[in-house]
């Protein structure tokens, strides 16, 4: 059975069309990305799944549970990180941690309440009013309170946004272990690096639509291979390796020039050629494509 | 604790945790309207033989705070929870509409009991209070209760800023509580006004209450009765279904 089944669904507000016909299924495990510039509606696809917001038409299920007619069960497997940064002041961290599992009907949480304020470095600010946390701090309590009821499905909305290196360190440790201990994770970011290391696999979407659904190796193996920059101290480009040139202005200022390569085997070869030409190498790099060449290629395609 | 008990015991530690602004001001806002208005009015109006206006005064008074604080309390926690943005944790929960009503305006009966217990053990050192039929004095306190704190909650469904809620309170329960006969019996009123008062659901509420002190009132007591529980079972629909629609606060 899907973690999260999302069929067809669709909704506008006004004029606009947020979502149009997206479909989707996220397995049991899986570490997702859900990916796409301002607007695509990634944000309006999490608030349907967790019940904020309602689909005009289309249906979504998390672990079978169908989020409008069964809300109650399928509420239970999903805990959610709100993109905006929330909170209640009238409570303390303590407080907000208790209150959150007793609306999922536990009793006695503590322990666990305990463990997930230890692996979020909350624990010192257990009994601190909510108002009195930095950013930095609330963001970690909106995650503890996605946490408290230990939902088989996590979704957390651009989580990282405007956070330092020190949380999102401790925010993956924690969430990646989660991941490896059976929790199904769904991720919004516009960090494609984090989206890169972290999810098995992605979705983008544009204009409410899915552009791209692929295994993120896969993803980045759609753009052709990697990219050799060579800067040469004296010689010039020989006429052999010219096709290979990515920039064509390239040929015609100066002496820094990016060949395409489709292996590292390739590699080589260009090498020899330079060097049979007399041309001596002042620096060189091979580039990798990542999972944000793949994304500026697929949105720029698809404009 | 079930999700229900969670968010109703939320709901009033929320009130209890700045009970100075929410139990203490309210008390001491009555205790000054009856010493203002008893002073002045003392000699002047015996509004039902026997009972002298400060004593008329004190139900009137009690059953509006109950009414007023009932009203206060699930409309400006839900109105801020939506501003904040913070609703958003009760609503990623399972509870249900049922839960969301019951929690959200049992909370704010007991804002409003409360206060009203306050006002009434302070006043009542002002005046000569007798409990004709007590009974009938906690029927409507807690219908009353229940009644405003069901439309604080639909005040706090419908409002989308501070000054929509402001609105309601000032045009809507403010004029409908002063007009139902706190400070006064609706007999003294021309017939057209005491027509007009027979349409407003508050003046059933503190007539009755009033009945369980004094055996005295405008109208039945059942009458009273059976017309504010009308008005709450038809507000609670209201309510109920605006939850499970999921209007503006699913949106």
């Amino acid at each position: 059975m899907a973690a999260i089944q999302i069929n067809n669904v669709e909704k506008s507000y006004r004029a606009l069309k947020a979502l149009n016909g997206i479909s989707l299924s996220i397995e049991e495990g899986e570490f997702f990305g859900l990916l796409g510039p301002n607007g695509a509606g990634k944000t309006t696809l999490i608030s349907i799944i967790a019940g904020l917001n309602r689909a005009d038409s289309g249906s979504v299920a998390v672990h079978g549970h169908d989020v409008v007619s069964d809300y109650r069960q399928a509420r239970k497997m999903l805990g959610v990180v709100p993109q905006e940064l929330v909170f209640d002041p009238f409570f303390t961290v303590r407080e907000t941690l208790r209150m959150q599992s007793g609306y999922y009907g536990l009793k006695n949480n503590d322990a666990w309440i305990d463990e997930v304020m230890h692996h979020l470095d909350l624990t010192g600010k257990a009994d601190a009013n909510m108002r009195a946390l930095s950013g930095g701090m609330k963001r970690r309590v909106l995650v503890a309170q996605a946490l408290v009821h230990k939902p088989p499905v996590i979704v957390l909305d651009e989580p990282t946004a405007g956070v330092d290196v020190e949380l999102r360190q401790t925010l993956w440790k924690f969430i990646s272990r989660l991941n490896r201990e059976g929790h199904t994770v769904v991720l919004t970011t516009h960090y494609l690096e984090e989206a890169q290391a972290l999810c098995n696999r992605v979705a983008m979407l544009k204009a409410g639509r899915v552009v791209a659904l692929d295994t993120t190796s896969t993803l980045i193996k759609r753009i052709s291979g990697s990219q050799l920059v060579v800067q040469l101290a004296s010689g010039t480009l020989p006429d052999e390796l010219k096709a290979l040139v990515s920039h064509p202005e390239e040929l015609k200022f100066g002496s820094k020039y990016t060949l395409r390569v489709t292996e590292y085997a390739d590699v080589e070869p260009i090498l020899a050629k330079l060097r049979l030409s007399g041309a001596v190498i002042e620096d060189m790099q091979l580039q990798q494509a990542d999972l944000e060449d793949v994304f500026i290629q697929i949105m720029e395609g698809e404009k | 604790m079930t999700g229900f008990q969670t968010l109703f015991y939320k709901e009033t530690l929320r009130f209890w945790k700045v009970a100075t602004q929410t139990v203490a001001a309210p008390i001491l806002t009555a205790v000054l309207y009856l010493l203002i208005f008893g002073h002045v009015l003392e000699d002047h109006v015996q509004v039902y033989p026997g009972v002298k206006y400060t004593a008329f005064l004190v139900p009137g008074l009690v059953m509006m705070s109950v009414l007023q604080n009932a009203f206060a309390n699930s409309s400006s926690s839900l109105i801020q929870s939506k501003i904040t943005g913070n609703l958003v944790f009760v609503l990623l929960t399972p509870l249900s509409h049922w839960e969301l009503f019951g929690a959200y305006v049992m909370a704010a009966m007991v804002r409003g009991l409360v206060v009203g217990a306050g006002v009434f053990l302070v006043t009542a050192w002002f005046a000569d209070i007798t409990f004709v039929a007590p009974w009938w004095i906690a029927i409507f306190a807690v219908l009353g209760a229940a009644m405003l704190g069901t439309m604080g909650l639909i005040a706090g469904i419908w409002a989308e800023k501070f000054d929509q809620l402001a609105a309601f309170q000032n045009f809507l329960i403010m004029p409908a509580t002063f007009l139902s006969g706190v400070f006064y019996s609706v007999q003294s009123l021309p017939a057209f006004w005491q027509t007009v008062s027979h349409f407003n659901p508050f003046f059933y509420m503190i007539d009755g209450f009033r009945y369980g002190f004094f055996g005295q009132s405008d109208v039945n007591p059942w009458l009273s009765c059976a017309a504010v529980a009308c008005f709450l079972a038809l507000l609670g629909s209201l309510a109920i279904y605006l939850l499970k629609s999921g209007y503006k606060l699913r949106h």
